[in-house]
Parts: C-alpha cells; structure tokens; sequence
C-alpha cells in the first residue's frame, strides 16, 4: 500500500520531471562539456582542447569584448533614461488622478510586443529621411535638416537608435512595478509628513525614495538581465551586427554557431556570459543589502 | 480665502502638467501601431507620399496577399498550432507537478522542487547550441513537435512556482472531503485542485501564450523551412525576400502583433496581476 502511494505520487511529477531533464539539464550539461571542445557541429570526432575556448574569449577575441561594451552601452542607456522615465510615470500615476487605468493599459501594450514586431515597425519609420520617417521631417520643419539622416545605416548613431527603441518597448515593465511597490507604501506616511510641515519634495525623499529601494534594485537588476541579452530587436531594427556596430554577445554566440560553426567555442562564450550575467546581479543585490 | 483658491489652483496647474506628461508618452506608444496598421492599407507608391495617418483609400487587398502570396497564412496556423499545444501542456504537466510538490510526499520532493527553481534564476545564454544538437540527435529538429516539447520545458519552471504557491494557501476541506467520497488522487487533482485554481491558471495560461506567440531564437535554429515556422521568424525571412514591399510587410506584421494586442486587452487584468505578483515575490 504504501509503495502504490509512493509510485502514485511519482506519476505526477513524472511529465514535468522528463521533459526538464532531457530539455533543460542535458543541454546545460552539455553546454559546460562542449566548451572545452573545438567541434564544429556535424563530425563525429570532437577535439579536446581543454580551457583553450576561454583563453581565447579572453585575450584574444577583440569583437567579443566590443559586443560585451554595445550591450553595456544598451543597458546603461536602459538603466537611467528607461528607468527614470518608467519611476516618474509610476509615481504621476500613483497620486488622485483620471484616467489611471487608461494610462495604465496603453503603456504596457509596448511590452506584450513581440521585438520583431516592434523592431520593424520602428525600422520603418525611422530608416528613411524622406517619406515615413516622422522625427527627421520633425527636425526639416524645425529647420535643423543637416541633422535629419537615416539613423539605423550612421555606424554612430545605430546603436543608441537601438537603445532607444528597447527603451520604448521596456519602460512598461519597469512602470508596472514601480506603480505596485508605490501603492504599497501608506498613505498616513505622507499625511503625517505633511502635518509636520514637509512639502511634497521632501517627502518624496524622505519617505518614498528610502522604501523604494528594494523595488529599485529589482527593476535594475531584471534590466540588466533582460538588456544585456538584447538581440531579436537588433536583428529586425539593423538587420544584424552591422559590422560590430551593433553586435551583442548573444549574436556573437550565434554567429560562432552558425557562422563559423565553432560549437565548442559557441559553448564557451555562453558560459562567459552567462557567469557575467550572475556576477552583475548578485553584486546589485549585496548592494541592496548594504543600503538597507 | 486667497490661499485656498492658491491650493486649489496650483492642484489644477500640476494636474494638467502631469496630464500633458503621462499623454504624451501614451501617444508614443500608440503611433507606431496605427502607423503600421495604416500602412498596411496603402499602396507602395502611397506610402511614401502620403504620410497622414488616415489613408484615402483602403487597400484590404494587402491582406489578403500577405495572407495567400507572402505565405503568413500557413505561419499564422503554425503560430495558432504551437501557442495552443504549448500552452495545454504547459497546463497540465506544471499544475500535476505543482500540485504533488504542494500536497504529496516522496523521497525527493524537495530535491525536485529546488531543481525547478534554481532553473528559474540561472541564465543561460549558450543553452540554445546544445539544445541544437542534442535535438539533431533526437531527430527533433525541423519538427513541430520538437519545438513544442522544448517551449513547454521553458515555461515549466514560472508555472510550477505560481500554481505551487496558491495550492500551498487553499483549504484542505475540500480535497479531504472527495478523499471520503472516494476520489482517486488524480481525481482530486482534475475535479477539485484544477477548478479552484482558475485564477492562477488564468495567469498561467496568458503569460506562456504571449511568450510562445513572441517567441524567436528557438523557432530560428528549430526550423529551417519556411512551411514550420511561426510568424516571428517567418517574418525575419519575408522581409529577407521582398525587402521593399512595405505594405504586404505591413500586413503581415499586424496579422502578427493584433491577436497579441487582443489578447491583451480582453486579460490585462491577469496580466497587470501576474507582473506585479511575480515582482514582488522575487
């Protein structure tokens, strides 16, 4: 009896159990197993060549580090102007005001977005200096049109073109949790503060800014993941890496994979990554703690 | 008296300011979108020349060109195809899970659980270079199957933690009661927990859709021909073969982004409840 309940019990984790064995802890296996390889996808013999992959990535592999900076530059661009657009929407939302809801659906519609969607609609409209591109007439109107130009074709101007566009699309995000780390703050906090005779700036700083704190390192920390990420939107907005101008890690991945099908090496450069990825957030989360 | 009328006309000027603020960013997010779908109803010569936002004429023919001749019609059946499968199996395999890791006890249930959490916090940027090949192995690749088993792997991990979370805080009475009337556990599991869990099955079932329905580098090193692939990455390769055909493009990309924005709006309440819930515990 008691072994017929045990079984039992094991049926229903069975399903979930199998398919994350054979689709997610194989390959991540594998991943750490095949970065110590130099394979290129379809022989049968691999070469073992130990720590070679990681050793290249780090002294020699020029155009990783310069996709590492681009998506850098992406985030930082994501950390401040997306952030601070999304907590000053939150915080005009959070007062007595109408139409909250409203403002409320329309600004998460960017996120439910697929980035090929929102990559080639914006490509559309900002990748031709007559016709459709509505910013450069903007600026032909206002008499500037030596700054009108194609600004996904400038090896300049593409990548912050990018980093604004994943800023539109992001900023929802960020507004929706800001909003609901906002409403949980109470409201006799601020009454009491205006008795005592604070005006509205002082205790913005004093009571809301000190409890949004953790709110704010979990919005930066789910950024910096999400950004430094960033591909799909580069591929449909520039159409790929442009010649590094616009290249990322996970496109550098793909393309070692694809490319040069140098699997092992592709192995080695997500796992480079991806220890990157954990370092970053866990050092903003002991940040955090220490704030606190 | 002056300094009431003072607050009162400050309030109003601050208001109106902050009204300017938050619709001018709302008119940011909308213009795009109209853009596209007005596009999609201009001719190619119009498109350039008329940039207002309300065409002359309305070319609905593009639609149906996009549908038939750019071939978005047998994407958009495939995209249906996998959101429906994934999303159903996603369904059933997490809440069966989270339902033994929240009331049933075997060795290792713990050791499990953990497993799917730690799963939920690791990135891993290379995974889709091993999944590859190990799909090559299986004889997965280029097959819908296979990318409908790898989606429901990848959202196993979220569902399993929100289903688990609310099995943990509902009544025992009820299960205990279908228990005396003679229920088997799957039973209990498909007439008692699975009803009572609508809400979060809600969210569930929402956030995998526009996850599969969005979702790009898997169906790109899944599937090489063009008859498998969902929209995303149809798109990608429509736009590869008539690079200038902007309203047949404009077309697709709203037969696209519209069930999304459907969606959305007919469930926003889930999914307003589903990020906030989920930020906040992490």
């Amino acid at each position: 009896m008691k072994i017929k309940d045990t079984v039992e019990n094991y049926i229903f984790v069975l399903p979930a159990v199998v398919i994350f064995s054979i689709f997610f802890i194989i390959p991540f296996v594998w991943v750490f197993q095949l970065g110590l390889f130099e394979w290129d996808g379809i022989s049968v013999s691999k070469i073992f060549v130990g720590l070679n992959n990681f050793k290249e990535i780090f002294f020699q592999d020029v155009n990783w580090w310069r996709s590492m900076w681009n998506a850098s530059y992406v985030t930082i661009i994501a950390l401040t102007f997306q952030n601070i657009l999304a907590f000053l929407l939150a915080w005009a939302c959070d007062r007595e005001i109408r139409m909250k809801n409203f403002y409320r659906v329309l600004f998460f519609i960017p996120p439910v977005l697929s980035e090929v969607v929102v990559g080639m609609v914006w490509r559309f409209i900002i990748n031709h200096i007559d016709g459709a591109n509505i910013i450069n007439r903007t600026l032909i109107g206002i008499g500037l049109p030596q700054l009108a130009h194609n600004w996904l074709s400038d090896p300049q101007t593409a990548l912050t073109a990018v980093s604004i566009v994943h800023c539109w699309k992001g900023f929802g995000w960020g507004f929706l949790i800001f909003l609901a780390g906002l409403q949980t703050i109470p409201r006799e906090l601020y009454e009491a503060a205006r008795v005592d005779g604070a005006n509205s700036w002082q205790s913005f700083k004093k009571i809301t800014i000190p409890l949004m704190i953790p709110v704010v390192v979990l919005v930066a920390i789910l950024t910096v993941l999400g950004t430094m990420q960033v591909f799909v939107l580069i591929v449909s907005l520039v159409g790929g890496e442009f010649a590094g101008h616009t290249s990322v890690p996970v496109l550098r991945i793909l393309a070692s994979m694809r490319g040069s099908s140098r699997f092992g090496y592709a192995c080695a450069q997500g796992i480079t990554f991806g220890l990157v990825l954990v370092a970053i957030s866990f050092i903003q989360y002991r940040f955090s703690k220490k704030e606190r | 008296m002056k300094n009431a009328l003072y607050y009162k006309s400050k309030k109003i000027f601050t208001n109106t300011l902050i009204h300017i603020f938050l619709i001018s960013v709302a008119i940011t997010c909308l213009y795009p979108l109209l853009w596209m779908i007005v596009s999609s109803l201009k001719t190619q010569e119009m498109i350039f020349k008329d940039i207002s936002l309300i065409p002359r004429q309305f070319h609905f023919e593009n639609y149906v060109l996009a549908w038939s001749q750019g071939g978005f019609g047998r994407n958009f059946i495939n995209s249906i195809t996998y959101t429906v499968a994934v999303v159903f199996g996603i369904v059933i395999v997490s809440s069966m899970a989270a339902y033994a890791f929240s009331r049933l006890r075997f060795p290792g249930h713990r050791v499990l659980f953990f497993m799917f959490m730690a799963a939920m916090m690791i990135p891993i940027p290379g995974s889709f270079v091993a999944l590859y090949v190990l799909l090559n192995k299986l004889h997965l690749r280029n097959t819908p199957i296979g990318y409908i088993l790898c989606m429901i792997n990848v959202g196993l991990s979220t569902s399993i933690f929100l289903l688990k979370t609310f099995f943990d805080k509902m009544p025992k009475e009820l299960e205990d009661a279908a228990r005396i009337d003679g229920c088997s556990k799957l039973g209990i599991w498909r007439h008692v927990a699975l009803p009572l869990a609508k809400p979060v099955l809600a969210v569930v079932v929402v956030f995998n859709a526009l996850a599969v329905w969005n979702e790009y580098i898997l169906a790109l090193i899944i599937f090489d021909n063009r008859q498998f692939m969902p929209l995303q990455v149809a798109l990608q390769t429509f736009q590869g073969e008539f690079v200038t055909n902007y309203p047949l493009l404009m077309a697709g990309l709203t037969i696209t982004a519209l069930p999304i924005i459907l969606v959305y709006l007919l469930m926003q309440k889930y999914i307003i409840k589903g990020v906030t819930q989920g930020a906040l515990v992490g």
